[in-house]
């Protein structure tokens, strides 16, 4: 079991100034990849990332509208980067996301807290999503803490049930429109400030930086942050040590369902302002692991991942509606992007042959 | 009156196991192939885009040359290559397996996606193509099977109907789970495949090459995935949808699991799980108390509950996820 645990996590070795390098190659290798695709398709490439770059930059409304899209990827990539630090690979944030957005649409709009003020009910709401994403992750957690059952098949399996529970809730009990499977509007008192209207930007995105930031603190700068580390790091050295493993991995867990679950508490508090049925997911949970992965799982670099992604995905719809361009050459791109940086070698391989190339030329030289 | 009922019931008893036959075919095909990655080492979590990319070339396949049959095999060919390029970036480069898995899945959504607007200039779903036909295979005119009458009318009345007439994936999804564990237990390259899965430095050190075991597992997990997919595409329906998997190399992946890694054990818990489908369609025509989701999550749940011990218990081939490294000792 303990050797389970000590899967070896390539990312934590390397230096982050090469993490940052090998980000930078293989987010422009997969552009330069998505733009053959864009050949293939019979349009040109530089309209493509010309719509690409003014669905984000193009004016103050599309800027606004990049915090939007870049919010949720902030918190799923922070879950995600949470439970990496603890060794642990938590592909369940899509379904941490989901109970997080029904809790919080459910908080948000109950009869319970009518009348309650702003200052208590929009708490109440986020940490109803906290809550609910933390009880999610909990059971895998809980399983691999204490039963040694590896994370990775049961959160994906919690991905499906969270999808099917919800559904059921948002057709059955929480249905609030015989048309449309939704649930009821949240009040006023729940809902983030939009500004830079029409746009809908609002104070998700300060939330989620501020999250960032606790994130950053909690693991560098406490006790709990050490031990999660530790774990992560070296279990065998960190039980040695004292730290009570199995827990650490339990509360790595809750804290990273918790994150992606007070993500989808924002996103209906700020966004979507009820709870809508789409039945299928919503892509932000396993768009986040690309976001931990190139911002190396430091909240730092989640936050900067969130930001390139967020680009892509208002890219991705304004390349389909101004340049005739599929938007599904965006997920090949994103795809792109997850190989290269899990596949290090392939980036650093082609630098090692350059620079040994030159060295042969050097030589030559000499 | 009781005569229509108990007519009415036989009727849909009888279509539920039709029904739920068809629904486990693909993920037979998916999950065999999940047998044989992870039985070699290599975490599979990208069965469903493979299985997508098979769905969309069996059309393929099916709409130029006109011919399904072509189609299936376009959909083993290219589920391999597909596959094989996942094995390149986990085995020659050592990728986390289930990073790679997840960037895959998204990678074949993305491409079929893609290649659906480019090809057939539509968004969403393919033009209908020729899909394969239907066997009939007439298991009640067995040779002597009519000097046994209670034999001969419990063929009559539930072997054929259930049994008698499918599409050919069907039966060749249960002909393979068995032909895959004889492969497996049986031949040399079968265990020589499990050593490297359980012991890859061990069955370095008597010779059997490593990195080719897993490529072949690898390649040939994706041709079964693949054909799992054109069993969608070609076999349930004929036309290609876009993510029209909805998560069945997941239900696959589960079904392995659930099996216990081994062939047999994943055709009956696709043969279970195909079962809860069936169901599940069937409370929604007849209005079931229990709601439909929870037919939906019970394939999870039940995995789950293998994982944790609750019923048997479920343990994977130790080297499983791991990736190896011949350098380093």
């Amino acid at each position: 079991m303990l050797a389970e645990r000590e899967r070896a996590f390539r990312p934590f070795r390397l230096e982050g100034l090469e993490r940052l390098w090998i980000a930078f190659a293989a987010v422009m290798l997969a552009l330069f990849l998505g733009a053959g695709f864009i050949l293939w398709a019979g349009k040109s490439p530089l309209v493509g990332y010309q719509a690409l770059w003014q669905g984000s930059f193009g004016s103050l409304q599309n800027f606004a509208e990049l915090t939007v899209s870049m919010t949720p990827l902030v918190f799923t990539g922070l879950s995600i980067a949470v439970a990496y630090r603890a060794g642990l690979f938590n592909i369940g944030a899509e379904g941490q996301f989901i109970v997080g957005q029904i809790a919080g649409a459910w908080a948000g709009a109950a009869s319970v807290f009518t009348g309650w003020p702003m200052w208590a009910h929009l708490p109440v709401t986020l940490l109803a999503g906290f809550l609910a994403g933390g009880l999610w992750a909990a059971v895998p957690g809980l399983l691999k803490a204490y039963r040694g059952v590896h994370e990775v098949i049961n959160t994906i399996m919690m991905n499906w049930i969270a999808l099917y529970f919800t559904h059921w809730l948002v057709m059955g009990p929480l249905r609030a429109d015989p048309i449309v499977p939704r649930t009821k509007d949240i009040l006023p008192s729940a809902m983030l400030w939009r500004f830079l209207l029409p746009s809908r930007a609002n104070l998700g995105i300060v939330v989620a930086l501020l999250v960032a930031l606790a994130v950053w603190y909690l693991m560098w700068k406490t006790t709990v942050g050490y031990g999660i580390r530790a774990v992560g790091y070296n279990p065998s050295a960190a039980e040695y040590a004292g730290i009570p493993v199995a827990r650490h991995l339990l509360l790595a867990m809750i804290i990273s369902g918790g994150l992606a679950g007070l993500g989808g508490a924002v996103w209906v508090s700020g966004v979507q302002l009820k709870f809508l049925d789409i039945f299928t997911f919503t892509g932000y949970g396993f768009d986040g692991i690309a976001v931990a992965l190139l911002g190396n799982n430091h909240p730092l670099g989640v936050v900067g991942g969130a930001f390139l992604f967020g680009i892509f995905a208002r890219g991705a719809q304004l390349m389909q509606s101004v340049a005739d361009i599929p938007k599904e050459i965006i997920s090949v791109v994103t795809a792109v992007v997850i190989i290269l940086v899990a596949a290090d070698q392939i980036i650093r391989g082609l630098g090692r042959r350059r620079s040994s190339r030159r060295a042969k030329e050097v030589a030559a030289h000499v | 009156m009781s005569d229509f009922w108990s007519s009415l019931t036989l009727l849909f008893q009888v279509g539920l196991f039709v029904s739920a036959l068809r629904a486990a075919t693909p993920l037979i095909f998916a999950a065999l192939g999940g047998v044989f990655s992870e039985r070699s080492g290599v975490v599979n979590i990208a069965l469903d885009g493979i299985m997508l990319v098979g769905a969309f070339m069996a059309v393929m396949g099916s709409y130029f040359l006109k011919d399904p049959w072509l189609g299936l095999l376009i959909a083993l060919v290219s589920g391999a290559l597909f596959a094989l390029l996942f094995g390149v970036i986990v085995i020659r480069y050592r990728a986390d397996q289930v990073v790679t898995g997840v960037a895959f899945n998204m990678l074949a959504l993305g491409l079929t996606g893609f290649l659906l607007r480019l090809i057939f200039h539509h968004a969403g779903q393919s033009p209908m193509v020729a899909k394969l036909p239907d066997w009939v295979i007439p298991f009640n005119r067995f040779p002597g099977l009519s000097r046994f009458p209670a034999l001969q009318s419990f063929v009559d009345r539930w072997i054929q109907p259930v049994l008698g007439q499918h599409t050919p994936p069907v039966y060749l999804a249960i002909a393979a789970a068995f032909l895959a564990h004889y492969v497996l237990f049986r031949t040399p390259f079968g265990l020589r495949l499990r050593a490297v899965g359980e012991h890859p430095r061990a069955a370095d050190t008597v010779g059997v090459n490593v990195y080719a075991m897993r490529y072949l597992a690898v390649g040939l997990s994706g041709a079964l995935a693949g054909l799992g997919g054109a069993t969608l595409s070609l076999g349930l329906l004929s036309s290609f949808i876009e993510n029209m998997t909805s998560g069945r190399g997941f239900i696959a992946l589960a079904a392995m699991i659930f099996g216990k890694w081994t062939p047999l054990g994943a055709l009956g818990a696709c043969l279970l799980f195909g079962f809860f489908d069936a169901l599940q369609m069937l409370g929604q025509t007849l209005g079931f108390r229990v709601p439909r989701e929870f037919f939906l999550m019970l394939p999870y749940l039940l995995t789950m509950a293998v994982l944790a011990g609750v019923i048997g218990r479920a343990t994977p081939p130790a080297a499983d996820g791991k990736p190896y490294d011949k350098s380093h000792a």
